[in-house]
């Protein structure tokens, strides 16, 4: 094929919030070969009955078409849609343990706030950050926080959604 | 399946409500062996007589019974199984299905509820294990959906693109009363497979071939899974158009082998003829293929100036090897409907003198003869196994015959010399070519046909992979007749050792064979030998006269080879030709096509 450009996609597949459907979606992926750079699902509906996975994979065109097609073929999937095909917003939160005291910690302290970073704990020699954007705004503040004395990470992974009035139906 | 719950009825066990389900979904043989998870079906199999169950001797044999009853008759094809090992024995033919996109409903036992996760004795996680072996599986945790997922699990797996389906069914779900309701209507909640064609796509798809100068129909299994009428209707529009027609290997009798626009089947060992046709192609019209590796070759060199029409159920099937130009998502009967309709709709004249010219082209490849080999008559010639499956397939014509096959040198020579006119009446394991498929499978086709002539073309080697349904057979008295190629070798791997691995034929010699004709005897069947080219008619009709199963152990030509042979990595215009061609090569195969399988 001409096109090996790689792209990155992100997902959004609703599905039937059945026994074994996640490994279902996960054993497509590992089966097939494809990536996953970022996998996150929750119930949506209010009774429960249906879940969104928002996967976040890399691949030619023709690649992620097939992982698409793959997904939709699933028995208990309602819908998959490529949010990557038009304008939408992804998001994910962090939550960020910084151990430090003296200038590392005011400066630490300085940049969450320019940041919007909260604090959800703190004690004199450590602060846990909350914070929510964009996969590169939280690979940014992490960076940064590296050398001010980052100790624990944990992230959610992307969540996603269409700009404008369109759904996922 | 959606919306209200149908009128329900308490049944006195889970057991009887899943027969009873069975039956509602048109079962009338289920292929099974039994065990301690599955002994409430079993109790309640023994007290009904509407559902004959056939007692296989592994479980595997029991998957590929009921994929060559469903591949014959068109049904879904039932599986009944017990917990743990007898499940994990079921797994290659769960495959098996999935590749060739057979529908199955395969029923295993697991232990009660609360011991799930208990490692507790015959416990095996089969819905983890079977989840990508199958279409889709289900763990009954609840009595009250026990019978909705009966009759989901059957129209998941007729529907769309046809796929087993697993249901594993605890002791207790089996052994507890459980609601009763019949099949509804209502379509299923998320799984909704897309039969009906795209019509502007349609359009545009005669629009091409009307336009097409050098046009082919490549057609496979999927017009098989969409009935004989699909079959029917694909030859109604390749007379139509006066186009080539090449089948796969799944799609042989979708299109009549006598009929003089077929081609004979492409691919790795297909036909000069329909090899070429495809790489010469400027329209490639493909119905129910799924542009497998056996039958591209190297991607990049496969039909390079054509453009490509795809039709298949399953869009994940479309643009996922090679791309093309028009995809259009349908059931192939509809789509062949629809194409036959717009072609005499569409008013544009097609261009007969280019036609004509590339059917002249055509007929100097068929000129080639590539299937040609010579066959000794002097009284105590060794037989060639060419010859002995076209002495087969005349002394078989005209009968309502059924053929099955195990997997190597002895399969291809079946696709290629025996011929097939209608669909339903060829089974092979091409997808994930099972050895050990085809008497079990034939074992299915008979008990579905049972006067019909049904006989597994088998290999040496491949025939000692499920021999222990020879007692299954004997049990029934289903006069399945298996007709070894008995070259002494695992043949299509000695093949490769030849071509690619300078005649190093490690591990591919049968050592030891048993003396099939005493095998046939011990296991209540007749066995016959045709040792050289005087014997072989009098086997073959001997064979097809005996009202029992027989074993015939054809001796042939140990060092025979498949021609014409594309080697892996290869392009279909870089065919190797027999030794009955001049121009017979040796095989430039690259390193990179060495890794290929
Ligand atoms: C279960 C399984 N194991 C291994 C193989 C690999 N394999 C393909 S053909 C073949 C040899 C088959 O020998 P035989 O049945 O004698 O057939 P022949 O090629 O000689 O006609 C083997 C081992 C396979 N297809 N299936
Ligand atoms: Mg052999």
């Amino acid at each position: 094929m001409p096109d090996n450009h790689l792209r990155s996609a992100t997902i959004s597949v609703l599905v039937e919030n059945e026994a074994g459907v996640l490994a279902r979606v996960i054993g497509l992926f590992s089966g097939r070969g494809y990536n996953i750079d970022s996998l996150t699902v929750a119930p949506v509906e209010r009774d429960g009955s249906k879940s969104r996975i928002t996967v976040v994979t890399q691949g030619t065109d023709m690649v992620i078409e097939q992982i698409k097609a793959q997904l939709d073929r699933l028995v208990p999937v309602y819908k998959v849609l490529d949010l990557t095909e038009g304008p939408h917003l992804s998001r994910e939160l962090a939550l960020i343990k910084v151990i430090g005291i003296g200038e590392k910690r005011q400066e630490a302290l300085r940049l969450a706030d320019a940041f919007r970073a909260r604090v959800i704990d703190a004690t004199t020699e450590s602060f846990t950050f909350e914070l929510t954007g964009a996969t590169d705004k939280l690979d940014a503040f992490l960076d940064l926080m590296r050398p001010l004395g980052l100790a624990e990470v944990s992230r959610t992974g992307v969540a996603a959604i269409a700009r404008g009035a369109k759904t996922i139906g | 399946m959606d919306g209200t719950i149908p009128a329900t009825e308490q049944m006195n066990s889970g057991a009887e409500a899943v027969l009873r389900a069975l039956k509602a979904q048109g079962v009338d043989v289920i292929f099974g062996y039994p065990g301690g998870a599955v002994l409430p079906i079993y109790d309640a199999i023994f007290q009904q007589t509407e559902i004959r169950h056939i007692l296989v001797r592994h479980e595997q044999a029991a998957v590929h019974a009921a994929e060559g009853y469903a591949r014959s008759t068109g049904k879904v094809g039932c599986v009944l199984v017990t917990s743990g090992p007898g499940a994990t024995n079921a797994v290659t033919g769960l495959v098996d299905a999935l590749m060739d996109s057979i529908p199955l409903v395969c029923l295993t036992g697991q232990v009660p509820t609360h011991l799930i996760g208990n490692d507790a004795f015959q416990e095996a996680d089969t819905t983890g294990i079977t989840r990508q072996a199958t279409k889709h599986n289900y763990l009954v945790k609840k009595s009250a959906d026990l019978v909705r997922v009966v009759h989901e699990a059957f129209h998941v797996a007729r529907t769309g693109r046809p796929g087993p389906v697993v249901i594993d069914l605890p002791k207790d779900i089996l052994i507890n009363p459980a609601p009763y309701h019949e099949p509804t209507a209502k379509v299923h909640r998320s799984y909704r497979p897309r039969t009906e064609p795209d019509t502007a796509k349609i359009k545009e798809a005669v629009a091409l071939l009307k336009r097409a100068k050098h046009p082919v129909v490549y057609a496979g299994g999927g017009i098989v899974n969409a009935g004989p009428e699909a079959s029917r209707l694909l030859t109604e529009f390749v007379r139509l158009t006066g186009m080539p027609c090449t089948n796969t290997l799944m799609g042989l009798g979708t299109f009549p082998a006598s009929d003089p626009q077929f081609l004979g089947m492409l691919g790795m060992h297909g036909t000069y003829e329909a090899n070429l046709t495809m790489h010469g192609a400027d329209v490639m019209l493909n119905i129910g293929a799924r542009f497998d590796d056996r039958v591209t070759g190297r991607l990049n060199a496969f039909a390079p100036s054509s453009k490509k029409i795809h039709i298949d159920i399953d869009p994940a099937n479309i643009n996922k090897s090679v791309a093309v130009d028009i995809p259009i998502v349908a059931d192939a009967c509809n789509a062949l409907k629809a194409l036959i309709e717009a072609w005499n709709a569409d008013p544009t004249p097609q261009d007969k003198d280019a036609l004509a010219q590339w059917w002249a082209q055509i007929d100097i490849w068929r000129a080639k003869q590539s299937l040609r080999y010579t066959q000794s008559r002097d009284p105590g010639s060794i037989i060639k196994p060419q010859y002995a499956i076209e002495q087969l397939y005349k002394a078989t014509r005209g009968r309502e015959t059924y053929v099955t096959t195990e997997v190597g040198q002895h399969q291809m020579w079946a696709a290629q010399y025996f011929k097939f006119e209608k669909p339903n009446r060829w089974m092979t394991s091409g997808g994930l070519g099972t050895m050990g498929y085809g008497l079990p499978a034939a074992m299915g086709v008979q008990v579905a046909h049972p006067d019909a002539l049904v006989i597994d073309i088998a290999g040496e080697a491949s025939i000692l992979m499920n021999i222990q349904e020879m007692s299954t057979l004997a049990q029934y008295r289903l006069p399945v007749k298996v007709f070894i190629l008995n070259n002494h070798y695992m043949g299509m791997v000695r093949q490769w050792q030849e071509l690619l691995h300078g005649s190093r034929y490690s591990n591919s010699y049968s050592e030891a064979l048993p003396d099939f004709v005493k095998l046939a005897d011990s296991f209540h069947g007749v066995g016959l030998r045709a040792e050289t080219v005087d014997d072989l008619d009098r086997v073959i009709a001997e064979m097809i006269a005996t009202d029992k199963p027989v074993i015939a152990d054809i001796c042939v030509d140990e060092k025979e080879n498949v021609f014409p042979m594309i080697p892996s990595g290869a392009a279909h215009n870089q065919m190797l030709l027999g030794p009955e061609h001049d121009d017979a090569g040796q095989p430039a195969v690259t390193s990179a096509g060495k890794a290929l399988v």
